[in-house]
């Protein structure tokens, strides 16, 4: 970028670089590069202009995103902790559930099953659902022809 | 008046395998994956842009009966896998950068970023050869 854009656009870029790619093996020193800051200075100013540090809302947008897929899928606690980019189970049940107040589990519990929530179009639903023709007869309707 | 398009679908050939690419070579998210039982476990699995989370991709599995026959499902395959079904065109803010980092992942490229009246795109296909385009809109 060019040296008249604000500081804080290089910060965004670095959030933005977050949003994206949370699923990544991500961490603050790659976030400043992305910045080009140093790390400690990028680090304070991210808590500056945003609010939080940028391992914290790393943190909470995998949390944010494994929160949704805990509503909108039937994988497993241990599969989206992997799917949103945290390596460690025994973490992510921690920190997730001082984020939301309930563990993973709990959290999936409380909600609606995916399946039911599933945006499956009635279509689908129709195509989908009919038996197999061969699994049962037609009786009396046979053809003679 | 209809508002907004919010699903799109493609069919795919294997539905694990277009997963891995549309999540980790092409950067989506994996939005649901629900599998019914009472559907011959069908399987629901979308995937979307992140930070877009208005528009969903169903990457749907070809169904044989009873939705349709197998002559049907395998012509369907055959038609995809010689590029001739769907696609999809995304934008990126800068086409680039965003060439050399889906080719770092593998990504195989039909080509160069090329300016066009409308930006500069680049295109290439999915694994069952689904046609994907990405361009940097002027």
């Amino acid at each position: 970028m060019s040296a008249h854009v604000p500081p804080a656009r290089h910060l965004l870029r670095a959030r933005d670089l977050v949003d994206a790619r949370y699923r990544e093996p991500l961490d603050v020193p790659t976030l400043a590069r992305a910045a080009h800051l140093s790390e400690a200075h990028f680090s304070r100013e991210f808590r500056r202009v945003f609010g939080e540090t940028p391992h914290r809302y790393l943190l909470t947008r995998r949390l944010e995103r494994a929160a949704a897929l805990l509503r909108n899928t039937d994988r497993t606690v241990a599969d989206i902790c992997l799917a949103v980019g945290l390596r460690s189970v025994g973490s992510f049940t921690t920190s997730f559930g001082r984020a939301f107040g309930l563990s993973p589990t709990a959290y999936r519990a409380a909600h609606p099953p995916a399946v039911t929530r599933a945006r499956i179009p009635t279509c689908m639903r129709l195509a989908w659902g009919r038996p197999q023709p061969s699994s049962f007869g037609e009786d009396g309707c046979e053809r003679s022809d | 008046m209809l508002k907004q398009l919010t699903t799109t679908q493609v069919w795919v050939h294997d539905q694990d395998e277009a997963l891995a690419f549309y999540t980790e070579k092409l950067g989506l998210e994996l939005r649901e994956d629900v599998t019914v039982p009472e559907m011959g476990n069908f399987r629901w699995l979308t995937v979307g842009v992140p930070g877009q989370p208005d528009v969903a991709i169903v990457l749907m599995a070809v169904p044989g009966p009873p939705v349709f026959d197998e002559e049907t499902r395998v012509q369907i395959m055959a038609l995809v896998a010689k590029g001739a079904a769907s696609g999809l065109f995304f934008a990126a803010e800068d086409i680039q950068a965003t060439y050399e980092e889906l080719r770092g992942r593998g990504v195989e490229f039909q080509g160069e970023p090329t300016e066009q009246p409308y930006g500069t795109d680049v295109g290439f296909h999915d694994p069952s050869g689904n046609q994907m385009r990405v361009a940097q809109l002027t």
